[in-house]
């Protein structure tokens, strides 16, 4: 048993139970960051803050939400939003926060990508940022649902439908997710549970999680220099804190988090007052009917890249339905991310502007994901099917292409560029009609997929090290 | 600092391509742009004639109008109440009294003469499916006089009034307490509550029976439409809806505003509220922008 002495202060007593000041070391004044940052380093605690609002707006509206078909509406639109003192502030700060915190995400994402934070020993902080994504990306949908407006209700219909996709158990997996034949009230109060329950106890376990695997590996920098962090943190002790090339992260790390956050702010709390409808939809202000399909179903802009992935594969190939076509990249779009630490096969680490092609293949990527998440929204008529599906097929390419790209695989690289450019000229003729669903298209998606499948596995990494 | 404005930039440039490219190009095409309102109403022919509205309340009288209609500032009582006229007509014919104060003056006399035209509802009724209105036969220096009394007895409306007058007899306005068969009143026991839901039952499946569907309730119009939808669709709604059957009302423009007026306060009681408190959290998250920049700017002078 420790040894206890008679305590000088309240301080003193709780410290000497509970190591107050070694555990604020620990997580604080002596955990170390690089010094070589820049605001974008800044976007995790400005996630954790958009989190903490959701959290707290959330207890509020959870206070008056009825989960039940017949209420729901009224009780966010009528007592929430008219009745209750200031209720109308916390719905619009959590929509408008629901709907900013993915904004953050794909910032905080593709800092990751460009600076190459994800392997060399990162490749849990990725795989952890990973599952955050996808448990956000539940819980944003089933948040959706709660208020039981038009697009509540039609959103949830083609989504939930979409596992029917899935072979063999595809309709009894519906049916079982929306506790009924169709989306109805048990649907609503299960997400409810989701939501307000399950969802947010395994965000806040997943946080915790992702906090702990920057523990080992450190932060990364702006160079992606391979700083030691132990000698650099004895020089900052030793005083010697401009030459040191960390910073703690009391009070010196967060200071700076600080001032981005405040001006964060700023722009989340104009959004909140003046310009909302881009996060709380006007068609969700009309109640859900299932009589009445609207004119236009999209989901949230968030999810609309993976959705045009979805929508992209216009037409049949060989056996597969566009709608099973559609469904594998879809698949595929929403799990691949994880991969992306075995798909790149070269060890540097160093931002994109250092790594030769793959600074094309991040730009590329990037502004496919901007294409996909436009036409997304765009009805998919006339040219539209044709441009959702060049950048559907240009995605998967993208991933196809990056192990050969990263591996110094010319040869490899080429044959990517080929099969997609086949796939880009065959998919103009299934949208002019002057090629029918044939052998050729079958044949050249199979090779393209074999590709996709097989080069992160065969491409060996460069240098060996993995 | 200039690589992280660079950096900065580029992220404002990609989410503003983003944003733009999402709302307002995809609303656009998904959208159709259509001319706004103008409230002119020049597909009818406007009538040049000077009424006298003290022939026109004689006429009223002789041309059957009170056979339907009540003109309560007249002390004339509806015929039936709202359920009967409503199972008779599809729907309770309005109250005159103050139908000139919301209603166009040219609209009102060429929808009296010849009400499908008017009301553009072509495509639902003529020869085989009457209007319950029928056409007028009088001559035209009746009709002047008719509107000119119409005009001499409508008092100004409020907001609540001109939607009451445009629009009460088929939509719902619930979060006002506003029902189809008229304000919804404090009940003393279970029976009367009953009645009156039962009343309201039935001209609705009334109503639904003669448009073929349920008119939607608009409480949260303002937010799911917005004004500038509501004003265009008001002057117009084959315009916007081609089929509905909504029939054109004719309302004045002051008129639409003052329904948008009552819609918003329905709907978005604390949009004065919003926009007020606004302006104080944004000048409060300035100023710590500016004390948080001071304060990075002191601590990081140590350790660059």
């Amino acid at each position: 048993m420790a040894h206890f002495t008679k305590a000088n202060s309240v301080y003193d007593w709780l410290d000497q139970r509970l190591a107050l000041t070694k555990l604020w070391k620990v997580l604080a004044a002596e955990y170390w960051i690089p010094k070589n940052i820049n605001f974008l380093w800044a976007m995790g605690v400005v996630l954790m803050t958009m989190f903490t609002i959701l959290v707290i707006s959330g207890i509020f509206l959870l206070m008056y939400y009825k989960p039940d078909t017949k209420l729901a509406f009224d009780s966010v639109n009528y007592t929430i939003m008219q009745e209750v003192w200031f209720g109308w502030l916390w719905r619009h700060m959590h929509a408008v926060a629901a709907s900013v915190v993915f904004l953050v995400i794909y910032i905080h994402m593709f800092t990751g990508i460009y600076y190459a934070s994800y392997k060399r020993g990162r490749e849990m902080i990725w795989i952890s940022g990973m599952l955050l994504f996808v448990t956000f990306s539940a819980e944003a949908f089933s948040g959706y649902m709660l208020p039981w407006g038009q697009m509540s209700y039609w959103a949830a219909q083609v989504i939930t439908n979409l596992f029917g996709g899935i072979p063999f158990i595809g309709d009894e997996l519906v049916i079982w997710i929306r506790g009924n034949f169709y989306v109805s009230d048990p649907t609503l109060t299960r997400f409810f549970m989701l939501h307000v329950f399950l969802l947010p106890i395994i965000i806040m376990m997943l946080i915790g999680f992702h906090f702990y695997t920057l523990r080992i590996p450190h932060v990364n920098n702006q160079d992606g220099e391979d700083i030691d962090f132990d000698a650099e943190a004895e020089k900052y002790k030793a005083g010697l804190k401009k030459e040191s090339k960390v910073i703690p992260f009391w009070p010196v790390f967060l200071s700076k988090d600080f001032f981005v956050l405040s001006v964060f702010m700023i722009f989340y709390f104009y959004l909140v007052f003046y310009h909302y409808d881009f996060a709380m939809d006007p068609i969700n202000f009309d109640p859900a009917d299932p009589m009445k399909t609207p004119p236009h179903i999209y989901p949230e802009w968030y999810f609309l890249w993976s959705y045009e992935v979805l929508r992209g594969f216009f037409f049949d190939v060989g056996p597969l339905s566009a709608m099973d076509m559609g469904l594998i990249a879809f698949g595929i779009a929403n799990i691949i991310f994880f991969f992306l630490p075995w798909f790149d096969k070269d060890p540097t680490v160093a931002p994109a502007d250092r790594r030769g092609g793959f600074f094309f293949w991040f730009w590329l990527m990037v502004i496919d994901m901007i294409v996909l998440t436009i036409w997304g929204k765009l009805p998919p008529t006339g040219i539209n099917a044709y441009i959702g599906y060049l950048a559907a097929v240009g995605f998967l390419a993208l991933w196809a292409a990056l192990p050969a790209l990263t591996g110094g695989r010319k040869g490899l690289l080429w044959l990517v560029i080929l099969v997609t450019a086949l796939l880009y000229i065959f998919g103009y003729m299934e949208y002019t009609k002057a090629l029918g669903n044939g052998f050729v298209i079958t044949v050249t998606f199979l090779i393209f997929y074999l590709l996709f499948f097989l080069s992160p596995v065969m491409v060996k990494a460069k240098g060996g090290a993995q | 600092m200039n690589k992280e404005l660079k950096i900065l930039a580029i992220i404002v440039i990609l989410v503003g391509i983003t944003y733009w490219g999402i709302e307002p190009y995809a609303h656009s095409k998904m959208h159709p742009h259509h001319e706004p309102a103008t409230f002119k109403y020049e597909d009818l022919k406007a009538l040049n004639l000077k009424g006298d509205p003290q022939r026109g309340a004689q006429a009223i009288q002789n041309n059957g109008c009170t056979g339907c209609h009540s003109i309560k500032a007249a002390g004339i009582p509806a015929p039936m109440d709202p359920v009967s006229a409503s199972a008779s007509y599809g729907v309770n014919p309005p109250d005159l009294s103050n139908i000139a104060a919301v209603v166009d003056k040219k609209f009102l006399a060429n929808f009296i003469k010849h009400p499908v035209k008017a009301a553009k509802l072509e495509h639902k009724f003529g020869s085989s499916k009457p209007y319950p209105m029928p056409d007028f036969f009088g001559s035209d220096q009746d009709l002047a006089d008719i509107v000119a009394y119409l005009e001499s007895i409508a008092k100004p409306q409020d907001p609540r009034g001109a939607f009451k007058v445009a629009c009460g007899r088929c939509h719902d306005l619930r979060y006002d307490g506003w029902t189809v068969i008229g304000q919804k009143p404090k009940f003393k026991n279970e029976i009367e509550k009953a009645e009156f839901e039962l009343k309201k039952a039935k001209y609705e499946a009334n109503l639904k029976n003669y448009l073929g569907t349920t008119p939607p309730d608009l409480s949260m119009y303002i937010r799911s439409r917005g004004p500038e939808y509501i004003r265009d669709f008001v002057e117009d709604p084959q315009k916007l809806l081609h089929g509905t059957a909504m029939p054109r009302v004719g309302l004045t423009e002051a008129a639409t505003e003052e329904v948008i007026k009552h819609l918003e306060h329905v709907g978005d009681r604390k949009k004065e509220k919003r926009d007020h408190l606004g302006i104080w959290v944004l000048a409060y998250f300035v100023i710590l922008s500016v004390l948080a920049y001071l304060w990075k700017e002191k601590i990081w002078r140590e350790v660059h």
